[in-house]
């Protein structure tokens, strides 16, 4: 088990390397650069070129990004071209509000489809099972900014009763992003969970707990769930992993002070360290919250716990017999 | 006196599966009843309704598609068909429990084996979720498998040691009848005597009564005391086990000996029972075995035969007894 969170784990490099590069290269390949956006209108290319010059944008792309790299490697994440503030420091003062509100998204999410998928799957085939589908699948193909400003139509303009955007009302100005990002969780979410409460139903098993004098409640939410499980935490687990860059759209719909909103501010103004160092922490985010979720199937599902256990004992004795090889 | 209580009555059970396109007849008008102690067979081919029968009497038919149509299942003095949910909640697992036919696919692959035999104790008797446990673990050392190893999932199981959890769970609340479906048809022949042993064990100790639903006479012959021959639904003979061995009235039985291997003439061709069971969605309108009887007349192809007394314990359906002096070639007559 530990073999394998520390294999994950070196695993996590290469794609840290891949996801940077790729982001730098592209962010220098678009048109236009930090300088074009700092210099004022009226400023002449000499003007422009002394201020690449200040900036460090003149020398070919590959060396700032070793030279980026390289201060990565001992913990700094660079400063920003535009304001005087270091990337890590804002990003850490738009993470919290982005991970408010993504878990609160999540949460919604779960607490709604779960209970309507298994619904779903338990009176497959009927006129229940289908408004339920019908839910999903509306969840599903509304667009995010499209449902945000519909809510914030309906329920701030109309109704006055919430914020249309910012996060300076605590819990109410929660509510409408909450809505609008965990609408098409939900969605995804009902979905699986009826088709995997679907594969599970039907299972001897559940007879076998009938024929115990189970109660039906207990047959499913203990029996048939547990065995259900593995694909929804899946589901859950690529939610969660992606909240944290996830959100971009809804948190400009409300004006969200989050990390989605920082990385479409400083694309807008080509500041390539801000942006790759959002994406850096967003990648690293989503692979930890992958490991976790791999490591929790071990917990839910005692057949997957013994394949991590016999990977890793293979793994033991191949270093044995190494050993015995060189002496 | 005790051992004519009655535990188990079916009277008229029809059970059909109505898909969308056709109705799988599947148990057609059934009836018999169990004593205290009692083990009857019931036997017959794939699809001839047996499993259909066990599940029947817990109400597990699975429904959609499965529906009782008609008929009275009376457990320990219960209306099975009747009783609320609660109440039938209560009666499944403590009065009437059921060996199931795959051990592979019995266990809930999530939790231990003796959490899932413990479970089974917690609902039933007034006991701690430790007290189960331990009885559990118990239950586990009756059937042959260390306690140690209660822990355990079922993958880290063999098919036998499965099929021995999955009786362990059924016998968890000593129930006062037990629904045996082909519980060694999955196993090996060594394990296969060892949970007969274990059954008949269990019988004796507690005098539970059995359904043992097989399609090896050979089973029968060793543990039951009577036995009902099922074809395409239906009950075509019924008696004790001298009789159906002995004195066997209907042909379909008597083919059912036939295929089996005779140890006094080794050399011997296997006689199978030509042709195959009738479609359960197009039964036809006389006797269901008319089609692969050597002794089929006119009158089976369009009469239902009803089941005859031909001594107090012995019954058959069959029309051709009405003639007299009719027997098939292997039954002995009644004197």
């Amino acid at each position: 088990m530990h073999r394998y969170v520390l294999k994950r784990i070196i695993l996590l490099i290469p794609v840290l390397l891949g996801v940077s590069m790729l982001v730098y290269c592209i962010l220098d390949l678009a048109p236009g650069d930090a300088a074009d956006i700092l210099a004022p209108d009226d400023a002449t290319l000499e003007e422009k070129e002394a201020l690449r010059e200040e900036l460090g944008l003149n020398r070919p792309v590959l060396v700032r990004y070793f030279e980026y790299m390289w201060k990565l490697l001992h913990g700094d994440l660079g400063e920003s071209y535009l304001s005087p503030v270091s990337v890590w420091s804002a990003f850490t003062q738009k993470a919290p509000n982005t991970l408010k509100l993504g878990l609160a998204s999540v949460i919604f999410a779960v607490g709604t489809s779960l209970p309507l998928g298994i619904y779903a799957a338990r009176h497959r085939g009927s006129w229940k099972d289908a408004i339920s589908m019908i839910l999903a699948i509306l969840g599903l193909s509304m667009p995010n900014f499209w449902l945000g400003l519909l809510l914030m139509l309906l329920f701030a303009l109309r109704l006055g009763w919430l914020p249309s955007g910012g996060a300076d009302m605590g819990l109410r100005s929660l509510i409408l992003p909450t809505i609008t990002i965990g609408t098409g969780m939900m969605a995804t979410l009902t979905r699986t969970t009826r088709s995997s409460m679907l594969d599970v139903i039907r299972q001897d098993y559940l007879r076998t707990a009938r024929a115990k004098g189970v109660t039906e409640e207990v047959v499913i939410k203990k029996h048939a769930l547990k065995n259900a499980l593995i694909p929804i935490i899946t589901i859950i687990g690529t939610m969660l992993g992606g909240i944290l860059g996830g959100a971009t759209l809804t948190e400009s719909v409300f004006s969200w002070p989050g990390v989605g909103r920082l990385i479409i501010d400083s694309l807008n103004g080509r500041d390539t360290p801000v942006v790759t160092g959002c994406i850096i922490m967003t990648t690293m985010f989503f692979s930890v919250v992958l490991l976790a979720v791999d490591l929790i199937y071990a917990f839910v599902d005692p057949r997957i716990k013994a394949q991590y256990a016999s990977k890793s004992k293979k793994g033991g004795e191949k270093k044995d017999g190494e050993k015995a090889a060189t002496a | 006196m005790m051992s004519n209580e009655e535990v188990l009555k079916v009277e008229n059970l029809t059970v059909y599966y109505e898909l969308e396109e056709e109705t799988v007849k599947a148990v057609n008008d059934i009836s018999f009843s169990l004593h205290k102690g009692e083990t009857i067979g019931l036997v017959g081919e794939t699809g001839a309704g047996k499993t259909t029968t066990a599940l029947a009497l817990l109400r597990l038919v699975p429904d959609p598609p499965g529906v009782i149509k008609s008929g009275k299942i009376t457990v320990c003095g219960n209306d099975m068909l009747e009783v609320p949910v609660q109440k039938l909640e209560e009666i499944r697992g403590k009065d009437i429990a059921m060996i199931f036919q795959d051990p592979m696919t019995s266990l809930n692959p999530v939790f231990t084996v003796a959490e899932q035999i413990a479970e089974s104790i917690e609902i039933h008797e007034k006991v701690t979720k430790h007290e189960a446990y331990e009885k559990a673990l118990e239950m586990l050392e009756m059937v042959g498998i260390p306690r140690e190893r209660g822990g355990e999932y079922p993958h880290q199981f063999s098919g036998g040691m499965k099929q021995r959890v999955v009786i362990a769970i059924a016998l968890a609340c000593q129930p006062q009848l037990l629904i045996a479906d082909e519980p060694t048809t999955a196993l090996d022949v060594t394990i296969q005597a060892q949970v007969l042993d274990l059954i008949k064990n269990l019988k004796d100790k507690q005098g539970t009564s059995v359904i043992m639903i097989t399609h090896d006479l050979g089973i029968v012959a060793e543990t039951c005391d009577k036995v009902a021959v099922m074809y395409a639904g239906r009950i075509v003979e019924t008696g004790n086990l001298d009789d159906v061995f002995n004195y066997t009235l209907h042909p379909y039985t008597e083919g059912l000996f036939n295929s089996l291997p005779n140890i006094n003439d080794r050399k011997a061709e296997l006689k199978p029972i030509h042709g195959l069971m009738p479609d359960p969605t197009n039964l036809p309108a006389g006797c269901a075995f008319e089609p692969r009887c050597e002794y089929a007349c006119e009158a089976c192809k369009t009469q239902q035969p009803e089941l005859v007394s031909f001594t107090d314990t012995h019954k058959a359906a069959c029309l051709r007894y009405a003639e007299p002096g009719f027997h098939v070639a292997r039954g002995k007559k009644h004197e």
